[in-house]
């Protein structure tokens, strides 16, 4: 049971961080409430079910072609649609759900409501503190991690990543120096729905792919970027293990009221606020106070 | 009283038959006023009364998020909460809907202060995404105490509102005019009598500012949420007697961005842009699920995609925006088509005629 919970509770931690980061990597350079960015997840999973399905591919090779298209397009989605209404802020939240929505839609269209599920990478067990772990579940969790660390190793070590940053800080005085803002959205936006991609592809084996699969992920999101910070990307980290592991604890420990986990998760957002309203890693500038 | 009468008509033709946006409105209303005389169909009647419905609840959306700028992402509470105690109210102490609905809204109001204490603290986007947990939270209680609540089937059996459906249809008609003629009222920023508009607008544009100008922007914020709950747990009663359920479908994700698309649709921070996006986008969908029921959600995100990258003002800012023109003397509004104010005289389309020349 403890080895259960700390294995299961330490995949759903991670999913929720590889989703979270990206939303909040758009939201802290770009300054847009991306609601369509676990419709990216979602997209990812059915590319990777087609792929292994239809065009018989293997599951590696169909995970990368699955990664790559969604993140053209969703790169296409942000040049073409996103970009150009990117100073009417409210307008930018309804665009997103109306992207979700299409995308919704679409799958259902052509896949109908079923419930589906991807082939696994890897095949195996292995025994782990005394109970059997699949590797599958190791190896989301080792992909989970690598791609943490690579884009804190972009952030903080690369050209582009403090380039990256000094837009999130201030995009007029990072214009002045010289810093393509456009640009640098735009890679942003390929990150995140990268990121994402890489989640969708990652859970796609592990849990069921159906359409509306984006929504109860997007709310869990929501819930890790304000609980961490907004734009705080230790703060998203540290927040995802908090709720990711009050969900499997609920699940696992009270599986009677399991259906209701995501509004206990937002209990403890909402009680965590009520003494910290910035999050928790949140910077709170004085004049943003109040 | 003939002179009152007199001043009335003056009033009725300067202010609503002069201004293009106004007379739409009015004539508008007028024909919603006759339409049950036209059309005795009850499924279109049903149409129309869950417009009126929801353009309360877009209202009042509007209320808190357009002009006081503080957005709400889970206005569904508020709706769910009127449901759910006005069926509550109804089933456990067989209240009639007329005392049912406005103690409903009252708990709105409670729930607006629940919910606006601790939102106050939080300031844009943390308020936003915040807002959004209070109805999944709401949703949680509701599945955990199914005795009490219904659980997943909700409440049943709720008296209807009135058995004539015309009779139940001018109800939700005139308590929605009244609704958003109170709340358009109260977001008058000309208003000379209510100054809440002005103050509200002042929140929204700058707090500090309205903080400095000695406005207790507190006070002010914690006002908006509860008017708006209140209108809001309105129009939640009157869905849960007009359909004589209250479920958790009033609660979802999407049930709370239903009033943001429809306000943003209409044209944000305008009260009447909400209820012209309400009863142009509710009719479309209904049509569509008649017609092509499996497109119906893809064509509605299409359409509401093109119209917020070509109007991303909204269509009632737009069209409004066509048709009148403020006189850049006396600021009084006047047909795109005049040349001259109706008021002052002064020359309308001053670059146009200066290029002309």
């Amino acid at each position: 049971m403890f080895a259960n919970i700390l294995i299961n509770g330490a995949i759903t931690a991670g999913i929720y961080a590889l989703l979270a980061l990206g939303f909040s990597l758009i939201f802290g350079v770009a300054k847009i409430i991306n609601l369509a960015h676990t419709a990216f997840y979602m997209l990812a999973a059915y590319f990777i079910f087609t792929f292994a399905y239809f065009l018989g591919l293997s599951a590696p090779l169909s995970a990368t072609a699955s990664i790559i298209i969604t993140t053209a397009i969703g790169v296409g989605t942000y040049k073409l649609v996103i970009e150009r209404i990117r100073e009417h802020e409210t307008a930018v939240l309804m665009i997103t759900i109306a992207l979700a929505l299409v995308f919704q839609e679409s799958i259902l269209l052509a896949f109908g409501s079923h419930f589906r599920s991807a082939p696994s990478f890897i095949s195996g067990h292995v025994e782990l503190l005394g109970v059997t772990v699949s590797i599958q579940h190791i190896l989301t969790f080792g992909v989970v991690l690598v791609c943490l660390l690579g884009i804190w190793m972009l952030l903080s070590k690369t050209k582009l990543g403090i380039a990256i940053r000094a837009v999130a800080q201030d995009r007029e005085i990072a214009n002045l120096v010289g810093i393509n803002v456009g640009t640098m959205c735009l890679i942003t936006m390929a990150i995140a729905v990268a990121l994402a991609a890489v989640a969708g592809a990652m859970v796609a084996p592990l849990w069921t792919i159906q359409p509306h699969m984006w929504m109860r992920p997007l709310v869990m999101v929501l819930a890790v970027v304000v609980l961490g910070g907004l734009g705080s990307l230790k703060g998203s980290f540290v927040a995802a293990f908090i709720l990711g592991y009050t969900v499997t604890l609920v699940v696992f420990l009270f599986p009677t009221i399991s259906f209701i986990k995501e509004a206990i998760a937002l209990t403890i957002m909402v009680a965590v606020l009520l003494i910290r309203p910035e999050g928790l890693f949140g910077v709170a500038f004085e004049e943003e106070r109040l | 009283m003939r002179d009152y009468a007199w001043r009335l008509s003056k009033n009725f033709q300067g202010e609503i038959l002069a201004v293009p946006g106004k007379a739409i409105a009015f004539f508008f209303l007028l024909f919603l006023f006759f339409v049950p005389v036209i059309i005795s169909n009850p499924y279109i009647l049903r149409i129309l009364i869950f417009a009126s419905i929801f353009a309360i609840y877009a209202a009042s959306w509007d209320f808190l998020s357009g002009f006081t700028g503080q957005v709400n992402f889970g206005h569904a509470v508020f709706f769910g909460v009127g449901a759910y105690a006005t069926a509550l109210l109804n089933l456990k102490l067989g209240l009639p809907p007329a005392a049912t609905i406005p103690l409903g809204a009252l708990v709105a109001v409670l729930t607006g202060l629940i919910v606006g204490i601790p939102a106050l603290r939080l300031r844009g986007h943390y308020l936003a995404l915040v807002t959004l947990a209070f109805p999944i939270i709401l949703t949680g209680i509701v599945l955990a105490f199914p005795n009490f609540t219904g659980g997943e089937l909700g409440l049943y059996g709720i008296s209807p509102l009135s058995d004539s459906r015309v009779l139940i249809y001018y109800i939700a008609l005139i308590v929605m005019i009244a609704s958003v003629l109170i709340m358009w009222k109260l977001t008058d920023a000309k208003s000379t009598f209510v100054r809440t508009g002005v103050i509200l607008h002042a929140i929204r544009e700058d707090e500090i500012t309205a903080r400095a100008s000695g406005i207790n922007t507190t006070k002010y914020k914690l006002l908006a949420f509860c008017v708006s709950g209140f209108f809001a747990g309105i129009a939640g009663g009157l869905s849960a007697h007009f359909l004589q359920i209250a479920g958790p479908s009033n609660l979802t994700l999407f049930f709370s961005f239903q009033p943001i698309i429809w306000t943003i649709f209409g044209g944000i921070a305008t009260i009447y842009g909400p209820v012209t996006g309400v009863y142009i986008l509710y009719p479309l969908m209904e049509i569509l699920r008649g017609v092509i029921p499996q497109l119906r959600m893809l064509i509605f995100a299409l359409i509401l995609i093109v119209v917020l990258l070509f109007m991303p003002q909204g269509i009632t800012t737009w069209f409004r925006d066509k048709i009148e023109v403020e006189c850049p003397r006396c600021k009084l509004t006047n047909v795109a088509t005049r040349q001259y104010c109706r008021a002052c005289n002064a020359p309308l389309h001053l670059e146009q005629r200066l290029e002309q020349r």
